[in-house]
């Protein structure tokens, strides 16, 4: 590990998000909740760098795994009324783990299947299970199907999206740089050569997937909280595209660049809301703009991809 | 079974559409080993050039006519076929040397924003497609029913591929494009205009969707921006189905999707109707990636 | 790395409290000389024709309130949001309107689901929503801050219900529900619920989504099952291509839906398929009341496009917001609130309005037919 003092950063951190949760109300509301899309997409941004940068598996259907723990996590805390703090706190916690569960049981099933897939093939095929789940939801009417899902309790607060994002970082960097996570690039940089050198590239994908997915579900069992209303349309093959365009503008495999990616494309949004009819036709030029001036993603360090 | 012949057919007349979009997939994957997300929205684009292009046609052809229709056809391939050629220009080309990745986003890219910004030009709200052709009372057959535009678009369809399997097989810019799929260096080493081929196979490709835009028009007279969404996503599973790269592979993937998709949604349910193309797809994918009639590639070291 | 991390939160905590403080919700709506009146629509996105439609109409409430002077003084300021037809939207947009905007009121949506993701933000900061074409009965019930000008799904579908079956002397139906729309969803189980009631049969029932153009798989199952009428209680972008392709399949039968039939596009893309058809609807452009003709020559003049019923009900929306303020001589959201919930048979191009107890619009269907590609009246039927 190449930060001893990683784990204090981390504490620091979640301290600090708490006190901050502290004075929300005083806090502008719409900013506050855009916040909480940052965290949010921060979460599920460098979620998605772990299987797209990292491992080098490009995955077009991280919006299927946020909807598992969105809808998890809500049907969860559906089932309670009113509590106080500390029960709220308890419930939601568990309600967010458990989503996160079910959308790394989702993220095996995915994973699996798809392993001998590459590039193109392997984007088209979790494209196509992303928009599956989001079928599969639309007609399950437990969950309200098309018709949405209301989630009583907006629990979602500073605290605890910062502190999951937090957190997230904190794995996904400390996974990577660690003895086992140079697996990880291995498999990326060049399968069969790794292959060749012991390292089963078969357990890395799927650990890249199921890890992946679980803070993909924990993103999701946030948004259900913040948003209070789900639908399956939400989480379509749209949403995942936002998610990659984050990892892809950050640099793929750099996790501060896909941070600052996340920030930036969650609140640029916002600030094209005056030329809301453009603001797609600008974020589509935009994207076009970028691939062909800088692909390599605005804060890679590499001065070029060196991705296959 | 009269209900069973008579899914076959819708199944049949929506899968040659499928087809014909499916067609310009897999010819540029062939060649630049690259899905153009955008292809569907030039099929989209097929259909808005007819809807304008019809009227001033009109001036010319006072009553719509096979021939008209053909016509109209024709200078809506003639412009997709440039815009094909633009797009690859200026969104493709600088970035051939660039991995797959790139190429993929850019293409989402432009995807988007032919959509988006078809919203703003057309107008989001569905725009009625003019006649282009005459409706023919058909007999029916039996309490089988066909159109007679069906009939055309099968017709047509069998025309263009006709004309395509000629053009691929049969001329120096097709031979070109074949040897490009094989090997492009070797290609390009031979003597072949490595720019010019792809252009034309965007062009090529291109055509073909404006074709299929039409025809879909004709058939389903309720146009707007964002139709190419979804039928861009079957063909490009139907490509995939038939082996990407391989012509008469995608036009078989074109039928097996229509038909088992109106099937399917005839009798089991509509609802999942979407999610058969993509479950056919993973299937596919899972079992024998290469396609029904394609051939394997192995990875070498 | 870890570095950044405890400097991004705080730079980012710094931020948040430099974009400043929550506006007492409501408070600044008034202040100077205007009203500020929020809106929110899918005006991009796969369901923009509706969002564009039903904020043509709104808009053109707030210019013609303007001309006639605003109300208590002041003319409205309109401030409209593009929700982009995306779920999470609205929540942002709405939240964007009430703290950074300090509006009013709110208008909006025409979809359920994005108004019921809306409501309980409006409910909790005590502001004003009507939605001008929510059919979903859960919209009201968030709370008693949320108004509608429509009617709900329980009434349409009782009224075509009944209409099928006593009108039109149906016993076998088929029901085609889009599948993707809670509006289809909704009409089509009350629908139901109706017609079994009332003694008839739902023969079989098939589905679709929207977006889809080939519906030759469902009809010909459909036909299958011979029915003598069919119910589709989707959207006019679907309807027309449903209807001409029934009748390629030989399929004669009467069709018949709801209110999201209702548009200058339908008969365009139907043409003679939907010859005989019917629908009920809030207004029907011929009616000859002064009120209706003056707006639906207005909306001519502005948009050059004939108004369908989003684009009426949007109006309407706007126009019965303005009569609460009037009402209530403030623009304080609690008496606004309170205004119109009190609203009685106020007069907007969409019928009669009155505001019932659960906050739903209670007024009169209006069912037509087609003939001779033009919209004929064929009665009212009143709640």
């Amino acid at each position: 590990m190449n930060f001893p003092r990683a784990k204090t950063f981390l504490l620091g951190a979640i301290a600090l998000c708490f006190l901050i949760s502290l004075f929300a109300s005083q806090i502008n509301s719409y900013w506050l909740f855009i916040s909480y899309d940052v965290g949010i997409n921060i979460i599920l941004a460098v979620s998605l760098n772990l299987i797209n940068g990292y491992t080098g598996q490009f995955s077009l259907g991280h919006a299927g795994f946020m909807a598992v723990g969105a809808y998890t996590a809500a049907m969860i805390t559906n089932q309670f009324g009113e509590l106080n703090t500390f029960a709220s706190g308890a419930v939601f916690l568990t309600a967010l783990l458990a989503g996160g569960l079910a959308a790394a049981v989702a993220g095996l099933l995915v994973g699996i299947p798809t392993l001998r897939l590459r590039g193109d093939y392997l984007a088209i095929v979790t494209l196509g299970f992303g928009e599956i789940i989001r079928v599969i939801f639309q007609n399950m009417q437990s969950v309200g199907g098309a018709r949405g899902l209301s989630v009583m309790h907006g629990w979602t607060n500073f605290f605890w999206t910062f502190g999951f994002a937090a957190i997230t970082i904190y794995v996904v960097v400390a996974l990577v740089h660690s003895t086992y996570g140079r697996g990880f690039v291995a498999v990326r940089d060049d399968e069969i050569a790794a292959a060749s050198m012991g390292i089963n590239p078969t357990k890395y994908k799927v650990t890249a997937f199921v890890i992946g997915a679980f803070f993909a579900g924990i993103a999701g069992g946030l948004y259900a909280h913040s948003k209070q209303f789900l639908t399956p349309g939400g989480f379509g093959f749209m949403q995942s595209i936002a998610i990659v365009v984050m990892v892809i503008l950050g640099g793929m495999g750099n996790t501060v660049g896909v941070i600052i990616a996340a920030i930036l494309l969650t609140l640029l949004p916002e600030f094209l809301r005056p030329v809301a009819e453009y603001r797609m036709i600008i974020y589509s030029l935009l994207l076009i703009i970028l691939m062909l001036t800088r692909p390599q993603g605005l804060f890679s360090l590499r001065k070029s991809l060196s991705v296959k | 079974m009269a209900e069973f012949l008579q899914q076959l057919i819708n199944g049949l007349a929506l899968g040659s559409i499928l087809a014909l979009i499916a067609l310009g997939y897999t010819m540029v994957y062939g060649i630049l080993r690259f899905i153009n997300f955008a292809h569907g929205d030039v099929f989209m684009l097929g259909a808005f050039a007819g809807f304008y292009l019809t009227p001033k046609v009109a001036n010319f052809f006072p009553t719509p006519s096979i021939l008209s229709g053909l016509v109209v056809m024709a200078m809506a391939m003639a412009i997709c076929a440039a815009i094909g050629i633009v797009i690859e220009r200026f969104a493709y080309r600088p970035l051939r040397n660039s991995p797959k990745l790139t190429m993929l986003i850019t293409a989402i890219g432009v995807s988007l924003f032919l959509e988006y910004s078809g919203q703003l030009v057309f107008g989001a709200a569905p725009k009625k497609f003019p006649a282009l052709i005459p409706v023919y009372p058909m007999a029916n057959l039996g309490g089988l029913s066909v159109t007679s535009n069906q009939i055309i678009v099968l017709a047509v369809t069998l025309l263009l591929l006709v004309a395509l399997r000629f053009i691929v097989l049969k001329t120096k810019i097709g031979m070109a494009m074949r040897a490009l799929s094989f090997n492009p260096e070797a290609a390009a080493l031979m003597g072949v205009n490595t720019d010019v081929v792809i252009s034309f196979t965007f062009a090529l490709g291109s055509a073909l969707a404006a074709a299929a835009g039409i025809l879909f028009a004709v058939n389903y007279p309720a146009i707007d921006p964002l139709m190419g969404i979804l039928p861009g996503l079957k063909a490009f599973v139907a490509a995939v189905l038939g082996g990407i790269g391989n012509l008469p592979g995608a036009a078989l993937g074109g039928i097996i999707i229509g038909v088992t998709e109106t099937l399917v949604a005839g009798y089991i349910s509509s609802t999942y109707r979407d999610a058969i193309a993509f479950a056919i797809l993973i299937l596919i994918l899972l079992v024998k990636p290469s396609g029904l009639l394609g051939k394997k590639e192995i990875e070498k070291v | 790395m870890k570095i950044w991390r405890g400097q991004f939160l705080a730079a980012l905590a710094v931020f948040l409290f430099l974009t400043g403080c929550n506006k007492p919700p409501g408070e600044s709506a008034a202040s100077g000389d205007v009203i500020k009146v929020g809106e929110f629509a899918s005006l991009t996105g796969s369901e923009a024709t509706f969002g564009q439609s039903s904020h043509k109409g709104t808009a053109l409430a707030i210019d013609d309130l303007n001309a006639a002077g605003g109300v208590l003084g002041k003319k409205f300021q309109l401030l409209t949001e593009d929700d982009q037809s995306q779920a999470g939207q609205p929540a942002t947009v709405v939240r964007k309107l009430i703290s950074s905007d300090g509006v009013a009121a709110i208008l909006g949506e025409v979809a359920s689901s994005r108004s019921l993701e809306a409501a309980p933000i409006c409910q909790e900061n005590k502001i004003p929503m009507i939605s001008p074409a929510s059919t979903n009965p859960k919209v009201t019930e968030v709370g008693d801050y949320i108004f509608r000008v429509c009617f709900i799904d329980p009434f349409q579908g009782t009224v075509m219900a009944n209409f099928a079956l006593h009108t039109l002397h149906l016993k076998n139906v088929v029901v085609l529900t889009d599948a993707k729309s809670d509006y289809s969803l909704g009409l089509a189980k009350f629908f139901k619920e109706g017609f079994v009631a009332g003694g008839g049969k739902i023969v079989a029932e098939q589905n679709y989504s929207s977006g889809d153009k080939d519906f030759s798989a469902e009809l010909t199952a459909i036909r299958s099952a011979n029915p003598d009428g069919i119910f589709v209680p989707g959207y006019y972008t679907e309807v027309g291509l449903i209807a001409l392709q029934a009748r390629q399949l030989g399929i004669n039968i009467p069709l018949f839906g709801g209110d999201g039939w209702e548009s200058s596009a339908l008969v365009p893309i139907g043409g003679k398929a939907l010859e005989g058809c019917y629908f009920s609807t809030h207004y029907s452009p011929q009616d000859t009341s002064p009120a209706v003709q003056n707006f639906v020559k207005e909306f001519q003049a502005k948009y050059n496009e004939t108004p369908d019923a989003m684009a009426a009900l949007g109006y309407d929306s706007a126009m019965i917001l303005a009569d609460a303020i009037k009402h209530a001589g403030t623009t304080d959201p609690a008496k606004v609130r309170d205004a119109l919930a009190a609203e009685k048979d106020f007069s907007g191009v969409t019928g009669k309005i009155t505001i019932d107890a659960n906050r739903n619009a209670s007024k009169p269907a209006v069912i037509l037919t087609i003939t001779n590609g033009q919209f004929q009246y064929v009665e009212t039927i009143a709640p």
